[in-house]
């Protein structure tokens, strides 16, 4: 018979917790305003195929920072759930505040259940039909949820970025304001650089479209106009 | 809340399926319509008459808006054309409250499948899993709750529209030209087999569906005609490059006029 060597369990907490810390500090971060119009997220992203922000329901956004694996598949977990309640019971019953509960409970089961927590971190948001009715949840490794105001950044810097948005943001921007803030804010970490259009990846819930699906990808020619104006 | 999210386990197959139909069938089975075993003992509502047609720029559905239950007119107002997605269009015929579920179901699994994957169905890809989801209703087809529909959009790859058309056991072909199907089908056809010409514009094409479809209501008594006098139009979705949409009541009730005008404004 063998013995595991005794571990406190503030010590095995900190340990995983240092661990996922780790994980997510070594990728770039995403950012989400509110704006005018709705909720943009907004990434640095190398890839333009490989996503950290998806559409998960009409009214519904996600993103996610760390590792790709992990986040990709708490994001299909997500769709799943919304478009399985939105069947059985009505489209406007699929709500944010419900996702993140389950990727909280998810996540936490995760960091304390499993060999090695999820180096990701999350942000639901979700807009409404109505001006005010715009929410987004951050949702960490450990499954805790905070609910944010106005903006939230997330990933390595997420620290430095939160205080940089807190100087600089103000409600009811337009959209091209809000890209080009996002943009300019995230190009300040870890060092002033320039960040260019090809390897930032934007994603909006526009409430000015008519159709149900609130969600739009912003194509180059976007960011790039924003960027320009 | 009761649900709890799913993550694989070793073992799981390999690759999450982008399939919504599947994930309802494994996770809530219950939410499905189920085979009873026997016939329905009484008279369920049928939608009637459906029809599809190529145009230069795409491709048109329309329907009647009735559905009849035995001799009763079971809904006036019915609505049996809808757009799959942002590029196709469904159009059902058959046993009301069956038709309808598979149409929120195939609209749910194109939708489902562009989430997860981040990309479009193919028309192709789109028109097949029709055929597949038809073939999973065989066993209530059986007991007499058949639902035919047909499907077609704006194939981007081939620059133009196409149509398809399927029989109760998932049998799936393609269309040249028109389809009608439920019980007015055949006059409607009649109808478009006279009228249809290759390379219509939009507003020909509106006009040549809507006057199948008054022909379709002439000589089957479960084909609503429009009805002018309380303002029920039949139901037109228009599907071209920019995407499928509903043709506006104004259009199909000129279209409508013009084609009652023509006649001697005899209906």
């Amino acid at each position: 018979m063998s013995f595991m060597p005794y571990v406190a369990p503030e010590q095995m907490m900190k340990d995983r917790s240092d661990y996922a810390h780790k994980g997510i500090a070594r990728g770039r971060s995403v950012v989400g305003l509110e704006y005018a119009d709705g909720l943009l997220f907004l990434a640095e992203n190398a890839s333009s195929t490989l996503h950290k922000i998806s559409e998960v329901y009409d009214q519904i956004l996600f993103a996610g920072v760390g590792k790709y694996s992990e986040f990709e598949e708490l994001r299909i977990a997500g769709i799943r759930l919304a478009d399985l309640r939105g069947y059985q019971y009505g489209r406007e019953d699929v709500k944010a505040r419900d996702l993140a509960n389950a990727y909280s409970q998810a996540l936490s089961s995760i960091f304390t259940q499993q060999m090695k927590p999820y180096e990701i971190e999350l942000l639901v948001g979700e807009v409404d039909g109505d001006q005010n009715g715009t929410s987004i949840y951050h949702v960490l490794f450990d499954g805790s949820v905070s609910d944010e105001q106005g903006f939230v950044a997330m990933g390595g810097h997420a620290e430095e970025l939160t205080d940089a948005l807190k100087d600089r943001y103000e409600p009811g921007w337009d959209l091209a304001t809000s890209v080009r803030t996002a943009v300019k804010t995230l190009a300040t970490v870890p060092e002033t650089r320039d960040v260019p259009a090809e390897q930032i990846e934007a994603g909006v819930l526009d409430r000015t479209k008519t159709h149900r699906r609130k969600f739009r990808r912003l194509e180059r020619a976007d960011i790039e106009a924003a960027l320009a104006s | 809340m009761s649900e709890r999210l799913h993550l694989p386990l070793a073992g799981t197959p390999f690759g999450s399926s982008p399939s919504f139909a599947e994930l309802v069938r494994r996770e809530r089975p219950d939410a499905l319509p189920v085979a009873l075993r026997e016939p329905a003992p009484f008279p369920v509502p049928h939608g009637t008459t459906v029809l599809g047609l190529k145009f230069a720029d795409g491709m048109l559905m329309a329907g009647d808006r009735r559905a009849t239950a035995g001799n009763l007119i079971a809904d006036a107002k019915m609505r049996k054309v809808f757009p799959a997605d942002d590029y196709s269009a469904i159009a059902i015929a058959g046993v009301a409250g069956q038709a309808i579920e598979m149409v929120k179901l195939f609209q749910l699994e194109l939708e489902h499948y562009e989430k997860i994957t981040g990309d479009r169905l193919s028309l192709e890809g789109k028109a097949n899993r029709l055929a597949q989801m038809i073939r999973g209703n065989f066993p209530l087809a059986m007991q007499g709750l058949i639902v035919v529909p047909l499907f077609g959009g704006y194939d981007h790859r081939r620059g133009e529209g196409r149509i398809f058309y399927y029989d109760a056991t998932g049998g799936r072909w393609e269309e040249d030209d028109y389809q009608a199907t439920g019980s007015g089908s055949q006059p409607a056809k009649n109808s478009l087999k006279k009228r249809w010409k290759s390379g219509l514009q939009r507003d020909e094409a509106l006009q040549v569906a809507v006057e199948a479809l008054i022909d379709a209501a002439e000589d089957d008594s479960a084909t609503g005609g429009p009805d002018t006098a309380r303002g029920i139009w039949p139901v037109v979705v228009a599907v071209t490059e920019s995407g499928a949409m509903d043709v506006p009541e104004d259009e199909v009730s000129a279209a409508v006029d013009a084609v009652l005008a023509a006649r001697g404004g005899s209906s």
